[in-house]
């Protein structure tokens, strides 16, 4: 399971660019705070559903991908049972296509189980304004009818636009709105997770 | 009063003359052709920079009346030529109703003199109706003025009624103009089988529907010694025909129209029904096989073949689209790009639109600048920078390939009959 | 908003390259598992406006735009003008602007001249409209969503397009979706033949980066796809081979034929089929055939097509 190498940037819209070496950046997390973070959520999932029983994790696409594996492969190993997970692609459901200057990639969605009557984690990088959230909502529902969703990311960095809030938080980061966080998932051990001041 | 175009170069092949020189006028005729600098009692108007042909002659074109005046009038018409520099064009019959009786032949004649523009020359019709089932009066065609006979928009399919044609034309000294088209081959075509025929999935016109008309026409004019006339060529094979017949001592003219040497069928892409025509724009190397033809003698003239249409016809589906565009306003611009790309000489093509067209129609005048001749000459300004603006025809037609090109050479001023127009 | 495949509207393949038409059928692999979900539906084009403005008949396209618009959210109208304006003598031109009218997000159109769909479109962006425009058809010239569908199938059952040998079968002179497959396939890197009597191969067809063969059992001995096409006698056909008869002989996919094919062949067409003419009825059903595969898929692609040309419209804010 290697993960790609990849950077994704949170800011206030996916178009806007970081104007170079002037801006202060700082690594808020590093590799052995997210393992802790995500340690810790697995513990709180299991405390919280009293086990895994009918508990199903999906990865939101695509930040939420390498989590959602991580998470899983945490929990199986906690309860001695798999955890099963999937990947989902919401892009069809954002509010904010046509709002882009080109359309979005669409990927692929692998959920190879029901969510009919299951409790689902859905698992991001990033919480923001929620919209992301907000169309995952949508997408899972037109799955089936899942007992109960829950949400677990790795940072909550606050400026939610919509009522929604997270069950599990790796990590509580105050930003600014300008602000952008990047969540670089690496190849052996070297995730990090920048925040660069905008502004 | 007399009128001195002065300070010009005065190109009349059929005097072997390309020099500068003045030309008086006198009333309707040609005075004399003085030495630059010469003095007379004349109005004078400076053409330095100018050539001083004989007047323009455009033996193709489609003006619509009567019938259609909705697309174009005999005084449209006439305007337009003048304003591109034509002194005389001679109008096919493909009227409604068919210019294949005197009635028809009398009216055009008349609109034509009461416009007062380019001189009008009828063209009768060679069968009834244009059917080509039986031969019109040709005689009674001939005797109130057409000076040639055609069914043009049209072939004369059945090769017998082409024969009986030419014979018959022989004894009234007219030629017979052939549209020289095989609808078996073309039927439902609308660009040249090619390439982008292919490509475009458009039904396609093979060049052979052209050709195969042309050697039988050819053949025809041998077996009956008619004048033969072979209108808008645009394939390769029709020049070679044209070329070997004439190698072997015929006596055939042929035409071909400035689109021929100027687009090719790759300029179809777009599926502009402005680039749509019957023959259709062919290949480049029949384009250029046309631009040879035109250099080494074996076409006699270019002609427009005007065909003006208005945006019911034109401004619908390629294949549904009326074939023609229009070309009074841009014949001579066009023609004048082979001279400046070395293809032919300004004395060529002065031969090409005016003294040729003029012997084989065998007016009653024009075609040369010698002393006594009718007055009807135009002044080429070679170098005039100008942009084709259909918004500015005079013609009532918009429907032309060449909207925004950017052309040299225009005609400055336009003299029939003695008369500036 | 621009589209990520850089045109605005899809009127034929040439405009599309390798790196396009990729991420046309990636786009359609997603659309594909919502069409096998339960809720067959996402809210992405929702409210918006597509008319199919079918000029020339055909159910089985118009209902594929029409399902595919609707798995969008999108509000479809079927405009069928061969039914009833244009018999009254109303121009095509005259037709597009009373539905211009009604703000359409994205038209789909079919109509039997080739050009049609460009000029159309031509015609909306000179009235200041530029609404985007879907080639469903037009004349003899294009058929792109066909060939886009076609593409997907081929290189979801064999893991790839290029390299692969395809031969197409049939009157390619007057084929729409033969001339867009050749320009699709060959764009992907497969080697294509066309197949048929001289008479409906058309000029100079090698320009297009095929091979021409005369001779069915030669054009299909190596072929790892091979496309079968309606013999289309509407389309005039007529007069240019001598009998239906005849040419099922020599040129109909049966199934001695099918039977020689490389083990793992594809067969493919893109209907309505002529049983018993240019393919046998066993062919059609047997297990080497895809067709009615494609039909599925042709879902999934215009699904791709729809989102991916639709644009912002007022709420750009880039």
């Amino acid at each position: 399971m290697a993960f790609q190498a990849m950077v994704r940037n949170h800011g206030q819209d996916a178009r806007a660019t970081p104007k170079g070496g002037s801006m202060r950046q700082r690594k808020i997390l590093d590799q052995d705070e997210i393992n802790r973070a995500l340690r810790r959520i697995a513990h709180e999932i299991v405390e919280r559903n009293k086990g895994i029983a009918d508990l199903v994790l999906i990865g939101i696409r695509t930040g939420g991908e390498g989590f959602a594996r991580r998470l899983a492969a945490l929990l199986s190993e906690m309860e001695a049972v798999p955890a099963p997970v999937g990947f989902m692609d919401i892009t069809l459901y954002r509010d904010d296509i046509f709002h882009q200057k080109t359309h979005p990639v669409v990927h692929a969605t692998n959920i190879d189980f029901k969510v009919e009557g299951k409790t689902v984690v859905l698992v991001d990088d990033v919480l923001f304004t929620g919209r992301t959230v907000r169309a995952a909502l949508d997408a899972v529902i037109d799955l089936g009818r899942p007992r109960r969703i829950q949400l677990a990311v790795l940072i909550d960095r606050g400026h939610r636009e919509l009522p929604i809030r997270a069950d599990f938080v790796g990590r509580n980061i105050p930003t600014g709105r300008a602000d952008l966080v990047e969540v670089k998932v690496g190849q052996d051990g070297d995730d990090s997770v920048i925040l660069q001041e905008g502004e | 009063m007399k009128l001195l175009l002065k300070g010009g170069r005065v190109i009349d092949p059929a005097a072997g003359l390309d020099e500068p020189r003045d030309l008086l006028l006198d009333g309707e005729k040609i005075e004399a052709v003085l030495a630059p600098g010469a003095k007379a009692d004349a109005e004078v108007v400076d053409v330095s920079g100018c050539w001083v042909v004989p007047g323009l002659i455009d033996m193709h074109v489609h003006l619509r009346e009567p019938g259609e005046e909705y697309k174009e009038t005999v005084a449209t018409g006439a305007a337009e030529a003048a304003a591109g520099g034509i002194t005389a064009v001679a109008c096919m019959a493909n009227t409604k109703p068919v210019n294949d009786c005197a009635a028809v032949t009398d009216y055009i004649i008349e609109k034509a003199r009461a416009a007062g523009r380019a001189r009008v020359y009828p063209v009768g019709a060679v069968s009834k109706g244009l059917l080509g089932e039986g031969l019109a009066e040709m005689g009674e065609l001939v005797d109130h003025g057409c000076v040639a006979l055609s069914d043009d928009g049209h072939p004369v399919m059945s090769a017998a009624l082409m024969r009986c044609a030419l014979e018959y034309a022989k004894a009234l000294g007219v030629p017979v103009l052939s549209h020289p088209e095989d609808k078996s081959l073309s039927e439902n075509g609308s660009m040249h089988e090619g390439e982008w025929s292919t490509r475009l999935g458009l039904r396609p016109i093979p060049a052979a529907a052209e050709e195969a008309m042309v050697a039988r026409d050819l053949l025809l004019a041998e077996l009956t010694g008619g004048r033969l006339h072979l209108q808008h060529l645009s394939t390769a094979g029709s020049v070679r025909l044209v070329r070997e017949a004439k190698a072997r001592g015929l006596q055939v003219t042929a035409e071909t129209c400035p689109h021929y040497f100027t687009l090719t069928d790759a300029d179809v892409r777009g599926y502009d029904p402005n680039f749509k025509m019957n023959p259709p724009l062919r290949s480049c190397a029949d384009r250029a096989a046309v631009i040879q033809g035109l250099a080494d003698g074996t076409i006699d003239a270019i002609a427009s073949d005007h065909a003006p249409h208005s945006p019911v016809e034109k401004d619908v589906e390629f294949d549904a689209a009326a074939n023609g565009i229009v070309g009074l306003a841009t014949i001579l611009p066009l023609s004048l790009r082979l001279v400046v790309d070395g293809k032919i000489s300004p004395a060529r093509l002065v031969e090409l639109l005016s003294v040729n067209p003029a012997r084989i129609l065998g007016l009653p005048g024009g075609g040369n600048l010698k002393p006594g001749e009718v007055a009807d000459v135009t002044v080429i300004d070679p170098a005039a920078e100008w942009t084709v603006d259909k918004a500015k025809f005079l013609s009532k037609g918009r429907n032309t390939p060449f909207e925004g090109w950017k052309l040299t050479g225009r005609a400055r001023v336009v003299i029939v009959g003695g008369k500036r127009l | 908003m621009e589209s990520a495949l850089k045109i605005k509207s899809l009127l034929d393949l040439e405009g599309l390259d390798r790196e396009g038409i990729t991420h046309i059928l990636d786009t359609a692999v997603s659309m594909k598992q919502i069409n096998e979900r339960v809720i067959k539906k996402v809210p992405t084009l929702k409210g918006r406006t597509q008319i199919n403005l079918f000029f020339e008949p055909s159910t089985r396209t118009r209902t594929s735009f029409e399902i595919a618009g609707k798995r969008l959210s999108a509000d479809v109208i079927n405009f069928s003008p061969s039914s009833s304006s244009l018999t009254k003598g109303e121009t095509t031109l005259d037709t597009v602007d009373n539905l211009q009218a009604m703000s359409p997000d994205i038209i789909v159109v079919r109509h039997k001249s080739a050009g049609a769909a460009e000029m159309i479109t031509r015609h909306l962006a000179a009235r200041g409209a530029p609404v985007p425009v879907i080639n469903a058809g037009d004349g003899a010239h294009a058929h792109p969503t066909q060939a886009l569908l076609d593409l997907f199938s081929v290189r979801d059952r064999l893991g790839r397009v290029e390299g692969l040998n395809v031969t197409i079968v049939g009157d390619i002179a007057n084929s729409r979706v033969a001339r867009s497959n050749i320009i699709g396939f060959t764009t992907m890197g497969a080697n294509v033949t066309v197949c048929g009597p001289p008479p409906l191969i058309p000029a100079q067809v090698e320009k297009m980066g095929v091979r021409v063969s005369h001779h069915l059992d030669e054009a299909v001995a190596d072929a790892d796809v091979v496309m079968m096409l309606r013999i289309q006698l509407e389309r005039g056909a007529g007069g240019r081979f001598p009998s239906l008869r005849e040419y099922a002989i020599r040129y109909g996919l049966n199934a001695r034929r099918a039977e020689r094919l490389k083990p793992g062949a594809l067969i493919m067409h893109p209907g309505p089929i002529n049983r018993g003419v240019e393919i046998s009825p066993e062919v059609a059903d047997g297990e080497r055939s895809i067709i009615l595969y494609q039909v599925e898929v042709g879902v999934a692609v215009r699904m791709a097509l729809l989102y991916l040309l639709c644009g912002g419209g007022d709420e750009i804010t880039a």
